[in-house]
């Protein structure tokens, strides 16, 4: 399913957060949303996400808006995963995946065969299959947002919308998460990924999105937006650069000398 | 304990859903027969059931319909009302310190039934005390969605029930402050305590559909209260509205708990105690402790007005006193409880 976002806005207390954010996002593809702390790129999630009303501009979801697709439809159709990863009650692992099947469930019905099987393809793929009987209170930072993000999989939509799904992983499993959304994309879903670790949005993404300054700064394919004079006035850093078989990447070294004392 | 055995320990502390619903269906249907059973007067159940049956008005049937009956019939209901309006409280504010009355509803049902004593209507109209306390609930819940909206986040909701609570609270006062005469103080003091006892069936009647209609708006909230436990958005991402989730929700506790504390004046504790211990039953799914809880609510209830009959102790103890008195150091264990785990 295709989004496109037109003349997004977004203010809080008239003060602007964001102007005049345009995005299009094409079946198959995996956009990273990338730029610096406050410059909005959770509140862009929620708006395509459709959890909060921009003050301007619209959304539509394959041609049509939110309210004609209809709530619960949309919740088939697009799975968000929360940054943070807050569960309030320790509810057993397996049963926290089986939440994302809510959408497709009707009233008093248990969870069908497609939902079991959806459950399962879910944990297998984010690897939290040996996980399933422990209670959310006895598994790590870690475990958990793999168990979150496999109850955002398990949801079985054709966009994900997720929320810095790496920020509490170690190496390994950023680098099988990130393969595992790059093979989601392969088939045919779409996928917008908020990511601060440059390196791993530089070589996982079709296609970065630079949020900062009040607005898209810069977007198109990961080597043209991370350039030098885009990173230093986004971010405030110099970077080092290289290059492993082909694939070049960049990682963030010092603050750059416009930075100095400069609010993002 | 090595992590592994935590799990087992886990995953064999957790009963099946279906047997659970049974156990405590079968225990509730046990202490109805019970409370039926056991009271002040002696009667023999087996021969006044088969007078009320052959519709023969002697003593016995009479003591069944008019004490014995009303009385389980409403300890199971008010039971049922409070535990699950606390599970859905709890599931909504995700707080496992909520309960019933945070919304303010049953503070507001007490000040409608006080407003009767005061005015001295209770004698005029049989119906009376427990119609001030439905419109003392009504009032509430309009006044808490006037003051916390369509839109209201769950701390306004918090704080708007506060209010009311203390409004409730400061007008019953007012009225026990100005009132008549003693014996309407008494008589005040006394309903708030709560009770179950000397209410005749045309209560029950009165109250049980809204009761009815409570439960169902709060079971229905089940699949919205377990995607909450996600928080706000990712239950909105599951296609739930939380505006209307919030209206149904207190529109099923005002319903449930506005009909309970109307008939029965405060029960305090069941709400709070009984969803909190069943939860790990449960495996803390929300939904399914819904249910749970309000059968566990009617069983307390029911033991407790059992008991109340029982102890050797003259005036009969109110039952609102005593789940106060068994609830309130629970509410200390649960409370050392969660610091502990911060």
């Amino acid at each position: 399913m295709e989004i496109e976002a037109k003349g997004i806005a977004v203010r809080f207390d008239a003060v602007a957060l964001f102007e005049g954010v345009d995005l299009v996002m094409r079946a198959g593809e995996m956009v990273g949303l990338i730029g610096p702390n406050g410059s909005g790129k959770t509140t862009l999630l929620r708006v395509l996400a459709n959890l909060r009303a921009p003050e301007s501009g619209r959304v539509h979801y394959g041609g049509r808006t939110a309210a004609e697709i209809g709530r619960r439809e949309l919740a088939r159709r697009i799975a968000y995963l929360a940054q943070g990863g807050s569960v309030h009650w320790p509810m057993r692992v397996e049963a926290l995946v089986a939440l994302g099947r809510l959408p497709h469930r009707r009233p008093l019905q248990g969870l069908d065969a497609a939902d079991r099987n959806a459950i399962e393809q879910a944990m297998t793929a984010a690897d939290v299959a040996s996980l399933r009987k422990r209670t959310m209170a006895q598994v790590s930072g870690g475990e958990r947002m793999r168990v979150l993000l496999a109850r955002s999989l398990a949801v079985d939509a054709s966009v994900l919308l997720a929320d810095e799904p790496i920020a509490a992983l170690d190496p390994l499993h950023q680098l099988q998460v990130m393969e595992l959304l790059r093979a989601i994309a392969g088939k045919g879903r779409s996928i917008i990924v908020v990511l601060h670790d440059l390196a791993l949005a530089m070589r996982f993404c079709d296609r970065l999105v630079l949020l900062a300054r009040g607005g898209i700064l810069v977007e198109g394919p990961p080597a043209q937006v991370l350039t030098d004079a885009h990173l230093a006035e986004a971010y405030g850093v110099d970077v080092v650069r290289g290059e492993r078989d082909g694939v070049p990447f960049v990682l963030p070294w010092t603050p750059s000398a416009t930075s100095q004392g400069r609010a993002p | 304990m090595t992590q592994a055995a935590a799990v087992e320990a886990v995953e064999a502390s957790v009963p099946p859903y279906g047997l659970l619903v049974a156990g405590l269906s079968i225990l509730v249907v046990i202490l109805w027969c019970l409370s039926l059973a056991i009271g002040y007067a002696p009667l023999d159940l087996l021969q006044a059931v088969r007078d009320v049956v052959n519709g023969e008005r002697t003593l016995a049937a009479l003591v069944l319909t008019e004490l014995r009956l009303p009385r389980a019939l409403l300890g199971c209901f008010v039971g049922l009302s409070l535990g699950i309006s606390g599970a859905a409280m709890q599931g909504l504010m995700r707080n496992p310190l909520a309960e019933p009355g945070i919304i303010g509803v049953s503070g507001a049902a007490a000040f409608g039934a006080v407003t009767i004593f005061y005015f001295g209507l209770a004698g005029a109209l049989s119906l009376a005390l427990p119609l001030g306390g439905i419109a003392g609930a009504a009032a509430a819940t309009f006044l808490l969605y006037g003051l916390a909206g369509r839109g209201a986040g769950t701390m306004t909701l918090i704080l708007a029930g506060v209010a009311i609570n203390s409004f409730a609270g400061a007008l019953t006062a007012l009225a026990l402050n100005l009132s008549p005469n003693p014996y309407a103080v008494t008589e005040i003091v006394f309903w708030l305590l709560g009770s179950l006892a000397d209410r005749s069936l045309p209560y029950v009647w009165l109250v049980l559909p809204l009761m009815i209609l409570g439960w169902g708006l709060l079971i229905a909230s089940g699949p919205a209260l377990d995607g909450l436990t996600l928080g706000e958005d990712t239950a909105q991402s599951l296609g739930f509205d939380l505006g209307r989730l919030r209206l149904q929700l207190i529109a099923g506790t005002a319903l449930a708990v506005g009909a309970a504390v109307a008939v029965t004046g405060s029960i305090a504790f069941v709400g709070l105690v009984v969803p909190h211990l069943l939860r790990p039953l449960v495996a803390h799914r929300p939904g399914r402790l819904l249910l749970v809880s309000g059968l566990g609510g009617a069983a307390l209830t029911l033991a407790a007005d059992i008991a109340v009959r029982l102890l050797p102790i003259r005036p009969e103890l109110k039952l609102g006193v005593v789940t106060a008195i068994i609830g309130a150091p629970f509410l200390f264990a649960l409370i050392y409880r969660l610091r502990e785990e911060e």
